[in-house]
C-alpha cells in the first residue's frame, strides 16, 4: 500500500473517541484560565503580556484545530487547504499593520 | 500476455472514494469555505488592529489617559466575555461529542449533543447581544468613532457566524429527532462540527485581540 493510500485509510477511520476530546477540552479550559490569569497580571509580566497571551491563544487554535477538527488525523490536503489561506490571512494582517502604524501612523489617542 | 491495468492499492479498499484525490468532495469543498472565511476575518481583525487606539473620542475599549490628563475608563466588561468565551469552548466539546455519538450509531445521544452545542452557542449570542445594548446605552455606536465601527463589525460579523451555526446544528438536531441522522450521514455532521468550530477558532482569535491585550 502507497503512503497516500494509507493516509487515505487513516483519514477515514482515525477520529479519537470522547476521552481524547474530554482532555483536550480540559486543556483548553486550563488555557483560557492562563489568558485570563495574563490579563489580570498584567502589570507583572510588563510588556510581555501581549506575547504570552497570543502564545497561549496559539495553543488554543492549535488544539482545536489538530484535534476538535481533526486536522492531525485526517488527509494532509486538508491541513494544506486551511493552512494555505491561512498563511495569506497572517499576511493580511501583517500588511495592514504595516500600513497604519509604521508606514502611515494614524494619531494615538485610545 | 494482455496488459493488466494499474489499479491503485486503496482502490479495492472499500472506504476509498471515487474522487481524484480519494477524499469526499463535499468535506474538501468545506474546506475551501473556511479558508475563504479566514480570509474574511483576517480582514477584519486587520482593520480593528490597524485602527487600534486610533479613537479621538470616548468610549474607548480600555483604560485611557487623554493628553490633557483626564482618565478615561475602559468600556469592556472583561469577566462577562471571558464567561461567553467559556460556553462557546464548551460548545465545541459538545459538537465532538455529537459527531463521537453519531459515529457508533447512538442518534439518541447525538442529537442532544447537537441540542446543547445549539444552546450554548444561543447563550453565547445572548452575552453578545447584552454587551452590544449595554456598549450603545453607553454612547458606542459604529458611528461613534474608529473603535465602535471595527469593534462592531468584527465581532457582529462572528455573532452572525454563530447564528447561522445554530439554525444549522437546531437543523441537525430535527433530523437526528426524526431518526435521520444514522452512522452512514455522519459526514453531515461532521461537516457542521467544521463550521462550528471554524467559529470557535475565529473566537479564540478574537477574544484576545480585542478584550485582552490593551
Amino acid at each position: 500500500m502507497t503512503s497516500e493510500a494509507a493516509e487515505i485509510l487513516h483519514d477515514q477511520h482515525a477520529h479519537p473517541g470522547p476521552r481524547t476530546y474530554t482532555k483536550v477540552a480540559l486543556w483548553l479550559t486550563v488555557v483560557t484560565i492562563l489568558e485570563i490569569l495574563a490579563y489580570v497580571f498584567e502589570k507583572q509580566l510588563a510588556g510581555f503580556v501581549a506575547p504570552v497571551i497570543l502564545f497561549l491563544s496559539g495553543l488554543k487554535f492549535a488544539g482545536v484545530a489538530m484535534w476538535y477538527m481533526h486536522l492531525k488525523f485526517d488527509s494532509r490536503i486538508f491541513s494544506g487547504i486551511f493552512l494555505f489561506p491561512l498563511s495569506l490571512a497572517a499576511l493580511v494582517i501583517f500588511g495592514l499593520l504595516l500600513l497604519y502604524h509604521a508606514l502611515h501612523p494614524l494619531p494615538w489617542v485610545g | 500476455m494482455a496488459s493488466v491495468p494499474a489499479v491503485p492499492a486503496h482502490a479495492s479498499s472499500p472506504h476509498h472514494l471515487d474522487t481524484s484525490t480519494g477524499l469526499d468532495s463535499r468535506k474538501m469543498a468545506f474546506w475551501c469555505f473556511i479558508g475563504a472565511e479566514s480570509l474574511l476575518f483576517a480582514a477584519l481583525i486587520g482593520s480593528y488592529l490597524a485602527y487600534k487606539g486610533a479613537s479621538l473620542t470616548p468610549p474607548f475599549p480600555h483604560d485611557t489617559v487623554l493628553p490633557n490628563g483626564q482618565v478615561v475608563k475602559g468600556i469592556l466588561n472583561i469577566p462577562l466575555t471571558s464567561v461567553s468565551t467559556f460556553v462557546l469552548l464548551t460548545s465545541s466539546y459538545f459538537m465532538v461529542l455529537a459527531l463521537a455519538a453519531i459515529q457508533r450509531g447512538d442518534q439518541r445521544w447525538g442529537t442532544v449533543w447537537l441540542f446543547a452545542t445549539a444552546l450554548a452557542g444561543s447563550v453565547f449570542l445572548g452575552f453578545q447581544a447584552y454587551e452590544f445594548t449595554h456598549f450603545v446605552r453607553e454612547g458606542l455606536t459604529l458611528r461613534s468613532n474608529l473603535f465602535g465601527a471595527t469593534f462592531y463589525m468584527l465581532t457582529g460579523c462572528h455573532g452572525l457566524h454563530v447564528l447561522v451555526g445554530v439554525i444549522y446544528l437546531l437543523t441537525l438536531g430535527v433530523l437526528g429527532m426524526r431518526g435521520r441522522l444514522g452512522p452512514e450521514k455522519s459526514l453531515n455532521v461532521e461537516i457542521a462540527g467544521l463550521y462550528w468550530h471554524f467559529v470557535d477558532i475565529v473566537w479564540v482569535i478574537i477574544f484576545p485581540v480585542v478584550y485582552l491585550i490593551p
